[in-house]
């Protein structure tokens, strides 16, 4: 089976110990995730996790059917790729000693619709949303400039149109 | 209501219609220990935790009903890690309580403090830590809800010493809401559909059933189904004993050590039906050569057991005895009863070779012929523990189990040192009935201070020791895949199991002869204390038939 990039969201139980739970479960079932994010979500004993991990679709399925079995999961999909919206935020601290290395860093945060956030004589601190792709790609264009530290959320997505996570439907 | 902590936990159990605990005191549960004394409630006492949760366990799985058991913090609690483990693995429905260090004390690495949740979170449904006397009630009745519906498996819930002391008003009339527990019973009738097709046009159908069979009762609807498809049954570990082996569909034990005739028989079979069972990697054997031609139907209450371990044709997720049921419903309009004539005549008739072969009558002192005997001697509701190994397969292919739940021993972890005390929890729960654990001399030896509790606290069971003076199993590979080569597993002949038992106050035999063990044994039932007997037999005794590691289901070492 062929590997690709899948991205699942999950609902859970807002509460101290879930992340440790289903953190767990992916090292006890051998998954490897590539990153994850959590936060809370409109309903106040809910978070949303949104992961990605790399494998075939037997794995992406295990991955679901093991995160249903987790009592703190309250719901769980894969979600399509080219059927939702995905964002990542990265912070980005790039070198800019001399006014050309600025400018060109200015320049480029402009083209990737990106915000300069902080400024000291030496550096900057540019945000920038978008697909892991699009931040990868600025990552780069820093990187030949002088990138100097880097933080990022990980993906966050929720899928187009009105279909949502717990609404009833067939997650596997 | 105003409650400690303490005395909410017990009104809680009470609900429960918790009769036994079992386990040990230390210094953090000693509230609750203080508590026990006026609830009604009868505990064991053990000399090591791990044999607590082998005791509820056991009680479990001879009754049905969740075991409990209880220790205090830090390394009481991590001696209950390996039963835990244990019955997670065999889905086991067994309740942990642990004392805790008081909450102003968690994660200051207090005196006996250890992360339990941590510890227990991969090897528990779900591990509980109450953080307040008010949350005592409704905690205790998720985790015995837990614990016993669905899969069932073992629950943990952690109690700091501050919250065992607190008074506070509690209410136990709160129903339990779990929103992310998936309760999967009920099969889909299109999935059970597709099963009852190709059942239907099956012409050499074969049933493999698994321990789920056993935790929902599903015996007669079995018997039923298998006997109107005239399909005979193989069964895994954790499944013997949910098909009387004295039936003549029965093949026993498919697997590494299972039965000759069954592990060819289920090579043939044009379509498989697998209910309540994880096509673990010791009944499956090979993954690449299980079954190549034959029609998968899987069903479990797990979803994330199908095509976990193998990939399968048609899957119903629900549980065993509803899915047999439904499946036999709607078969049995469509099934001639002589239909698989040509099938049930070439079961027979291999079942007969393979066995002319094995049986003849010897009247040595060899593990076939004193399991043999034993199974002469027990009325069918005995019931039968084993420890891990050698003792344990023996047992598996020539003990015939002959009731359900008669048949109690480690699959899944394969815990050595489970089968004395979980024959101790077995005997708590079936008082009326003989307990019998069949042992190992390396395993026996790894929980015999339950000696102590059998006796002082008056559970008589037997323990019959098949005493090769080695650690068998490892012995038997060591000569097969290690060229003879044995690293540490002699054992030698200490300690002397007669004194043993006697130190503890129970009674030791070493019996020399068939004939001896068979009178010892017969007297050893009747007795109102524990009786160990020590039967030596020989250390080259190997298990066979065996499939060896790596190999499909068909490459067998036979006798």
């Amino acid at each position: 089976m062929s590997e690709r990039t899948f991205i699942v969201g999950t609902l859970v139980s807002h509460k101290p110990g879930v992340l440790h739970k289903v953190a767990n479960m992916f090292r006890r079932r051998n998954f490897n995730i590539e990153s994850i994010s959590v936060g809370p979500t409109d309903e106040r004993d809910l978070a949303r996790m949104t992961m990605t991990l790399t494998g075939n679709e037997w794995m992406a399925k295990q991955l679901v059917k093991q995160l249903e079995k987790l009592l703190d999961v309250v719901a769980t999909t894969v979600l399509d790729e080219k059927n939702s919206v995905l964002r990542e935020l990265a912070l980005i601290k790039v070198a800019a000693a001399d006014s050309k290395a600025r400018s060109a860093i200015i320049d480029w945060t402009n083209i990737f619709r990106g915000q300069v956030i902080d400024a000291s004589p030496e550096s900057l601190v540019i945000e920038i949303t978008g697909t892991p792709d699009k931040i990868d790609a600025f990552i780069e264009l820093a990187r030949s400039v002088g990138l100097k530290e880097i933080a990022r959320t990980g993906v966050t997505a929720l899928e187009r149109g009105s279909d949502t996570i717990d609404s009833e439907k067939d997650v596997t | 209501m105003a409650l400690s902590g303490a005395k909410c936990l017990m009104e809680a159990l009470s609900h429960q219609k918790v009769s036994t605990i079992f386990g040990l005191p230390g210094g953090q549960i000693m509230p609750i220990y203080d508590a026990l004394l006026d609830s009604g409630i009868r505990h064991v006492l053990v000399r090591h935790e791990q044999s607590a949760v082998h005791m509820a366990d056991g009680y479990a799985r001879a009754s049905g009903r969740p075991g409990v058991c209880m220790a205090t913090s830090g390394p009481g609690a991590t001696n209950l890690v390996t039963g835990i483990a244990n019955a997670h693995m065999d889905s086991s429905p067994v309740i942990a309580f642990t004392g805790q260090v008081s909450r102003h004390q968690i994660g200051t690495d207090a005196f006996q403090e250890a992360d339990i949740i941590g510890i227990t979170t991969p090897i528990t449904k779900y591990s509980f830590q109450v953080r307040s006397v008010r949350e005592i009630p409704g905690t205790v009745k998720a985790a015995f809800y837990v614990a016993t519906t669905g899969r069932p498996g073992p629950v943990l819930v952690d109690i700091p010493k501050d919250v065992q002391m607190e008074v506070d008003e509690v209410e136990f009339s709160d129903p339990v809401r779990i929103r992310g527990y998936r309760l999967n019973g009920d099969p889909n009738s299109a999935d059970l559909a597709k099963a009852v097709k190709l059942l239907s046009d099956a012409e050499r159908p074969f049933i493999l059933a698994g321990g789920g069979v056993r935790i929902s009762n599903a015996y007669e609807e079995l018997r039923k189904l298998a006997e109107l498809l005239s399909a005979p049954v193989g069964t895994t570990l954790m499944g013997k004993g949910c098909f009387p082996e004295d039936h003549p569909l029965s093949l026993g034990l498919v697997g590494m050590h299972g039965r000759t005739e069954a592990n060819k028989l289920i090579m043939e079979a044009d379509v498989l039906l697998a209910v309540g069972l994880r096509f673990s990697d010791r009944t499956i054997c090979k993954v690449d050569e299980f079954c190549p031609k034959t029609k998968i139907i899987h069903t479990d209450i797990d979803s994330s057991e199908i095509e976990k371990n193998t990939p399968v044709d048609v899957s119903v997720v629900g549980d065993a005895g509803k899915v047999i049921s439904g499946i036999r419903t709607a078969l049995v309009h469509k099934l001639r009863k002589d239909e698989n004539c040509e099938w049930y005549t070439r079961v027979q008739q291999l079942k007969e070779t393979v066995q002319a072969k094995n049986n003849h009558e010897e009247n040595e002192l060899k593990p076939p012929s004193i399991l043999k005997k034993m199974r002469k001697i027990l009325p069918t509701d005995a019931i039968v523990t084993t420890e891990v190994g050698q003792n344990q397969m023996w047992a598996a292919l020539h003990f015939a189990a002959l009731s359900p739940r008669t048949f109690i021993t480690s699959g899944g972890l394969g815990t050595m040192g489970f089968g004395f005390p979980a024959a101790i929890g077995a005997k708590v729960a079936r008082p009326e009935v003989p307990v019998v654990d069949i042992a190992g001399d390396g395993s026996f030896a790894m929980t015999e201070n339950s000696l102590a509790t059998s006796v002082s606290e008056r559970i008589p069971v037997v323990v019959v020791i098949l005493n090769n003076r080695v650690l068998g199993m490892v012995a038997q590979w060591q000569r097969y895949f290690f060229k003879r080569r044995y690293s540490a597993v002699e054992l030698g002949t200490v300690p002397d199991f007669v004194k043993l038992a006697q130190a503890y106050g129970a009674e030791g035999c070493r019996v020399e002869s068939l004939d001896e063990f068979s009178s010892v044994f017969k007297s050893a039932l009747g007795k109102d204390v524990t009786t160990v007997i020590d039967v030596p037999i020989s250390p080259e005794e190997d298990v066979l038939p065996m499939v060896p590691p790596g190999n499909g289901l068909e490459q067998i070492l036979e006798a």
